[in-house]
């Protein structure tokens, strides 16, 4: 269960996602311990073959498994003041930033799209736990707002993926503001009687799990995910007692009524699907406006299992034509 | 006996002298009022000295002190008829948030805050203002409670955070606090927070989303505490460096003047010379004043208006007024 900080650097070298490595051949499952040829687990999107172990999906790779075709429109964010505290602790938080934009590709830890699900026009809203761990800063707190904005204009789902530990400390009290900011967000899409749907991945803490994270008309989460309010090892600290296998985790959420379903990656996209069509609106559905790009969506589609994506789309309005993603 | 923080050394000196003195004076006869009157003199200027530029860690130091005043000193002398109302309804009641309708200078008001203790057994009974989920679940059946009866809330953060403990995350802690969060942005009353110590990140922000956030002039908030922040940033143990802790304090600009600066906070109450634990009664005036000015304010807009109003307050941090 503590894979995630028992793996000795050499392995978690082995793990870094494609993006990073594409010259490894074999990888060693953390839940397992497995052998698995990486192209079977890339062809499973990051999943474990033989043990269902979910391990860190890129945000390009899940959102090519999210919309059709994978095909979807980047979403372009607002650019928030940067580092207005002027923060530096052992190094300058500028300097991070930078050292994170290079690293990622990404200008912060927050990505939004547009694109259809089996039709219907979806905004999605993702977290890089790789960028800074996913911390929620003023860039993200713009960002959740604009996918909120768009989703109210184009009358779509909002679905967030979620994957942090938190609040950004290098920005202080503006990063604490946006517990009340994205909640604010998460309020517009609601008032417009639309979905908002958080998708919880590993792991997502903090001032994330207690703002939009957790406040979804559906809250689903990914198989052995750690979702909590405070870190295990702070609360070990607070109680002076080991916790128990499995505690934070997803399936515990769901046996504590915190979130509505465990998820396995395979369904993600049919769960978010079938969830999305049942709950929107049909006159606001009729509504909405789908972009050009999307107008070539077949809806009836057939999937087809476990295909592996194409190149990364990274900088791409557009994706190129993928293999269908799985359902 | 007071107690005296680190950097007051030399004024406890003064005042220890002064003290010595007094007792001489009634015991011997001798005229010393003049020395007293000398060395009182000094200890005023020393301590208006060393409060007129406290560092951020030394209003860390200020907001954490132990007589300073806590929810209860505001309950017995700021309000009348406080008539306080427990549970969340739903697994129990949790006293680190304490909360009722009260009567606030002829009005009726929703009073809710976090109250610590102010001694070993009150400490342990508030769990030193760190709340579970019930606290949070209560204080929000009484924010509807208030948006029913159309009363304004008055909510009083001071907590070092919620608490990290196991129940607590079984319970949803962290849906509790986003979810408070939620009903104080969504609420149709006006709604004024009052930063009057700690200010300890989701545990206060939870209380805080308010149309109007003012900060009594030595207490701070922030997003994780200088200790815990230093400890991973500077991956320095908690205890072990409070020069850590310090550093982690300046770079993340806790106090109430960092924060007006920023946009964060509407406003700042003044504190009586040497920190609102010296003059108790004072302090809980200028809240009253403070707090009444501010519900003013807001008792003319409707209730979408007091909605938007606060919406667009913390839309508006960060997007205005920074370098």
């Amino acid at each position: 269960m503590s894979w995630l900080s028992n793996i000795p650097p050499g392995i978690k070298n082995i793990f870094k996602p494609k993006d990073d490595s594409s010259d490894t051949l074999w990888s060693k499952c953390p839940g397992c311990g497995e052998m698995i040829f990486q192209r079977d687990l890339d062809a499973a999107h990051q999943v474990c073959p033989s043990c269902d172990h979910h391990l860190a999906l890129a945000p390009s790779e899940r959102l090519a498994l999210l919309y059709d075709d994978g095909a979807y429109e980047e979403i372009e964010l607002p650019d928030p003041v940067t580092d207005p505290l002027k923060f530096r602790d052992e190094k300058k938080y500028a300097d991070r930033l930078k050292e994170n934009r290079r690293k990622t590709g990404q200008q912060d830890a927050m990505r939004a799209a547009y694109g259809t699900v089996d039709g219907v026009g979806v905004v999605a809203a993702i977290q890089n736990f790789k960028f800074m761990g996913g911390s929620m800063g003023m860039a993200l707190g713009e960002a959740m707002l604009k996918a909120a904005e768009v989703a109210v204009e184009k009358r779509a789902p909002l679905v967030v993926f979620a994957a942090s530990g938190g609040a950004r400390m290098q920005e202080g009290i503006l990063s604490l503001m946006q517990m009340p900011r994205t909640t604010i967000a998460v309020q517009m899409v609601k008032e417009a009687g639309l979905p908002y749907i958080v998708f919880l991945t590993n792991p997502t803490t903090g001032g994330v799990t207690a703002s939009y994270a957790m406040l979804g008309d559906v809250n689903l989460a990914e198989p052995g995910a750690l979702i909590g309010f405070a870190g295990p090892r702070v609360i070990e600290q607070t109680i002076r007692e080991k916790l128990p296998e499995g505690f934070q985790r997803a399936e515990f959420l769901l046996e504590k009524g915190m979130v509505d379903m465990v998820v396995s990656r395979a369904d993600m996209k049919s769960t978010l699907s079938k969830l999305i069509r049942l709950l929107i609106k049909e006159r606001r559905q009729a509504a909405a406006a789908l972009p050009a790009a999307a107008d070539t969506h077949k809806p009836e589609a057939a999937p087809n299992a476990n295909k592996k994506p194409a190149a990364k789309t990274k900088d791409a309005k557009k994706a190129p034509p993928l293999d269908k993603a799985a359902e | 006996m007071r107690t005296y923080l680190d950097f007051e050394k030399p004024i406890a000196e003064l005042e220890g002298r002064i003290a010595d003195l007094r007792q001489m004076d009634g015991e011997t006869g001798v005229n010393v009022a003049e020395e007293i009157e000398k060395l009182q003199g000094k200890a005023d200027s020393l301590l208006a000295d060393a409060y007129s530029k406290l560092s951020r860690w030394q209003k860390a130091q200020v907001a954490r002190h132990a007589s300073r005043p806590h929810f209860a000193d505001y309950v017995s002398q700021l309000v009348d008829d406080f008539t306080p109302l427990a549970g969340d309804r739903a697994f129990g009641e949790d006293s680190a948030i304490l909360g009722g309708p009260a009567r606030l200078r002829g009005r009726s008001v929703m009073l809710i805050g976090h109250e610590k203790g102010s001694d070993t057994a009150g400490r342990v009974e508030h769990n030193f203002g760190m709340a579970r989920p019930e606290g949070y679940r209560k204080a929000m059946r009484l924010m509807d409670m208030a948006e029913r009866f159309d009363m304004p809330v008055v909510t009083l953060v001071d907590t070092p955070g919620a608490y990290p403990g196991r129940g607590a995350e079984e319970r949803g802690q962290a849906e509790a606090i986003a979810s408070c969060t939620e009903k104080c942005l969504g609420l149709h009353a006006p709604l004024v927070s009052v930063i009057v110590g700690e200010g300890g990140s989701g545990g206060a922000v939870a209380l805080a989303a308010a149309n109007k956030v003012l900060m009594l002039e030595h207490s701070v908030y922030s997003v994780i505490s200088p200790e815990g922040c230093a400890s991973i940033l500077w991956k320095d143990a908690a205890g072990k460096g409070e020069n850590k802790a310090q550093d982690a304090a300046e770079a993340m600009r806790i106090s109430a003047q960092d924060l007006l600066e920023l946009g964060v906070i509407d406003s700042i109450i003044p504190e009586p010379v040497g920190g609102a634990h010296r003059d108790v009664r004072l302090t809980v005036e200028r809240l009253g004043d403070a707090v009444e000015s501010a519900i003013r304010e807001l008792e003319h807009l409707s209730p979408d208006e007091l909605k938007q109003q606060r919406r667009d307050k913390f839309l508006a941090i960060g997007r205005t007024g920074l370098a």
